[in-house]
């Protein structure tokens, strides 16, 4: 008797463990939707809880299930791709970021989207920069841009009345940047002059905000997308770090310990700018978020204190200005069992109304030319339109799964300068090799 | 079975045949135990072996089609002067905070705490074991709070006149070194307290008598004594901090730079960072073989008689 139980609760045990492993079956009517949800950033979900009743009753017979993923950036994307390995759990629609787009589709884990913008009439309403962040470099769109972010200088008028600046302050060069901030510096004791990032700490915020703001300004490129090289070493490159070197060495940034501590991009927005401790800072468009009532250091008084200036080009060459992107996309899995059902479920997230929805919440800056008018969209962020402007100039970081590798060593690179462990030449000469190591010989040229 | 049409022999036949189906019986419990360990212990561990000879990736041409690359991923490590780093790192680390740390901490309390009263043992040995009954996550983040720029320690520092520094920053991988030992030396203290109970108080004090001082009895009698309990707890020290990652993650994530990337940590960036799940495999078996490597040297100190 006692045998035939201990054999029974053996029977049911292995039972349980087998049909645990099987997973949940997709029956092709529940449509998966999986994306970012995380600390601050909780507009997605905002957006698919919106529009989930709204689907499920324009598709009778579908269920819309959402997958928030809560990590932040670069463990979302761990996930998501791991989620994607097996047909069970790969979600039919997802939030991608655009520079992926090249290597997931190279890893097929997406569905070219062509034919079906050819009968989508809101296409004709995205502007033409995003349009190409979703396409890959074979030619076809994997992806419906949600929504960009630009970058530029945000700058203290108060400080700048201190020290005997201009309110409306339009730097045309990098040395105006860097005149301004000698200024302050001179007028302003305790401030921090100016904010570039650097080192690993902060990570993609110095490559991004940092690097490339300055790269991106001198006429070279990282990548060049006409001899599909890398671009290393560079005289712009070289430019790049040495003005690093002037902010960091002359005491117009922050310490290198300030600028190394993870925190840091944190405390800029948090702390430095709310307090008055930071006169000029190079960062993103999303500052705002941090700032509007609700958000995690709410400031009620930014946008009075505040000015935005678009961040110039090194000697005011042509357009002038310079900015990046970033920004995510829908796209669809490859392996979607209802491919029609989860195209329609993008068309209803990225229709003019809910765009505005996801912008407003997610402080994202707009790539749809229908939406920028609405009073909607600028209330309660007057440097929304500044921001929105600018999409018109800016450029993306290239897509190309060594990126983030690269990243992390120009990284490592503007880490040295700024701590003064090696000089511009040298760290350029190290990054120079290691990109070489990383992306192969032949597929890097030097322009210096 | 045999016995049904044999009656009369089967009083001698049935023991073994009930023998063998009470053994059966036994065994039948542990298949699912021997299943799941297979599925879910060895499993992994042979496809760590198989991906670590691939180009399997999270994102690129590698994430759909992997291919066998030969021995291309151990190459590369052998190449990397990162890795170099992080290997030389992984071992002051473990030499620092287990062998050294660890270790020789906890045989000191253990043998400062042997016979003294039982309220001091409770209160002393309370305080460290709830170091070690923290969570890595939580002592990760109160080394963080405490050594920080703005920390408690630097507050006390200037407290009395001396000035702070940036801990995290300019020494790393002490930093982590002590937190760990801070929060493992409880386990050793633990092993050597039970080791230093079974040395008998008769040859300490035959050897007392004859004249031997307290670090003679200390060398000749209890060390060689208790000289299993030590190796055993070695072993599992050094398995234990060769694997730590948490801690690191959340104190310095392995920076300033590459200064306190140890090999966990290294094998995370490369796998889930740069999304190299074959080249992160390599490293892990590397990190195994590390591992056996250590067990190897003690189990052979262990099997040696004095």
């Amino acid at each position: 008797m006692r045998r035939k139980s201990a054999f029974a609760v053996t029977t049911v045990m292995v039972a349980a463990a087998l049909s645990a492993c099987g997973g949940s079956s997709s029956d092709g009517k529940t449509i998966k939707v999986a994306y970012q949800k995380f600390g601050n950033f909780i507009g997605a979900d905002e957006l698919f809880k919106k529009i989930k009743p709204v689907f499920e009753q324009q598709n009778p017979g579908y269920k819309l299930k959402l997958i928030p993923i809560e990590a932040d950036e670069n463990s979302y994307y761990t996930k998501l791709n791991l989620m994607r390995r097996s047909p069970n759990t790969a979600p039919d629609v997802a939030y991608e970021d655009t520079f992926f787009v090249n290597s997931d589709a190279q890893a097929r884990f997406l569905m070219p989207l062509d034919d079906n913008l050819k009968s989508w009439p809101d296409w004709s309403q995205f502007v033409d920069n995003a349009k190409v962040a979703g396409q890959a470099a074979d030619g076809h769109t994997y992806g419906i841009p949600m929504g960009t972010d630009t970058r530029g200088l945000w700058y203290n008028k108060q400080i700048f009345a201190k020290a005997g600046l201009p309110a409306n302050w339009q730097p045309k060069t990098w040395n105006d940047v860097l005149a301004a901030a000698r200024q302050i510096k001179a007028k302003v004791p305790g401030v921090i002059p100016l904010n570039v990032y650097a080192g690993k700490g902060v990570g993609e915020a110095a490559s991004m905000q940092g690097f490339e703001m300055l790269l991106y300004g001198t006429g070279d490129k990282l990548y060049d997308d006409q001899t599909k090289k890398w671009v290393a070493p560079s005289k712009g490159m070289g430019d790049s770090f040495n003005f690093l070197k002037t902010v960091y060495s002359s005491g117009l940034g922050p310490t290198p310990q300030q600028t190394l501590d993870p925190h840091w991009s944190d405390n800029v927005a948090g702390q430095e700018l709310p307090k008055g401790k930071l006169a000029i800072d190079l960062d993103g468009s999303w500052l705002p978020q941090a700032w509007i009532p609700g958000g995690a250091s709410a400031w009620p008084q930014w946008s009075s204190t505040l000015g935005t200036a678009p961040m110039p080009t090194q000697n005011g060459q042509a357009p002038g200005k310079v900015t990046m992107s970033g920004g995510w996309l829908l796209s669809l899995g490859a392996r979607t069992k209802n491919a029609s059902a989860a195209w329609k479920l993008v068309q209803l997230a990225m229709n003019k109304e809910n765009s505005l929805f996801f912008y407003v919440k997610a402080t994202q800056v707009s790539v749809r030319k229908d939406v920028v008018d609405d009073p909607k969209y600028v209330e309660g962020n007057p440097t929304q339109k500044f921001w929105t402007d600018l999409v018109s100039v800016t450029q993306y970081r290239p897509a190309y799964s060594v990126y983030p590798q690269i990243s992390n060593q120009l990284q490592a690179a503007t880490e040295a300068v700024v701590t003064g462990q090696g000089s511009p030449q040298s760290a350029m000469n190290d990054l120079a090799g290691q990109i070489k190591q990383i992306a192969g010989p032949d597929k890097v040229e030097g322009k210096s | 079975m045999v016995a049904v049409g044999l009656p009369e022999r089967a009083a001698t036949r049935r023991p073994p045949a009930r023998r063998g189906r009470r053994a059966a019986g036994r065994v039948l419990p542990l298949v699912p135990a021997f299943g799941l360990l297979a599925l879910f212990f060895v499993g992994p561990i042979l496809w760590c072996v198989y991906a670590s000879f691939t180009d399997i990736a999270l994102t690129g041409a590698g994430a759909s089609s992997p291919h066998l690359v030969g021995l291309r991923n151990y190459r590369q490590m052998f190449s990397d002067p990162a890795f170099a780093k992080s290997l030389w790192l992984t071992i002051v680390f473990v030499f620092g905070s287990a062998v050294v740390g660890q270790n020789v901490g906890g045989l000191a309390l253990a043998l400062l705490m042997n016979g003294r009263r039982r309220i001091v043992r409770s209160v002393v040995g309370g305080i460290v074991v709830g170091a070690w009954v923290l969570p890595e996550l939580v002592a990760g983040f109160m080394w963080y709070a405490f050594l920080s720029d703005h920390g408690t320690f630097n507050a006390l520092l200037h407290a009395v006149g001396l000035h702070g520094k940036s801990w995290l920053y300019t020494s790393p991988l002490l930093a982590v070194t002590i937190t760990n030992v801070w929060r493992g030396t409880a386990f050793s203290m633990l092993v050597y307290s039970a080791a230093l109970s079974n040395v008998p108080d008769e040859l300490l004090q035959a050897a007392a008598v004859d004249g031997a001082s307290a670090w003679q009895r200390l060398r000749h009698i209890t060390l060689p004594l208790i000289r299993r309990a030590m190796l055993t707890n070695l072993m599992t020290i050094t398995l234990q901090t060769l694997a730590v990652f948490t801690l690191i993650f959340v104190m310095t994530g392995g920076g300033p730079g590459t200064k306190s990337q140890t090999l966990p940590i290294f094998m995370y960036q490369e796998a889930f960072k740069f999304y190299h799940l074959g080249y992160g495999a390599a490293l892990a078996i590397v990190l195994l073989g590390v591992g056996a490597l250590f067990s190897l040297v003690y189990l052979r100190a262990m099997r040696k008689e004095v």
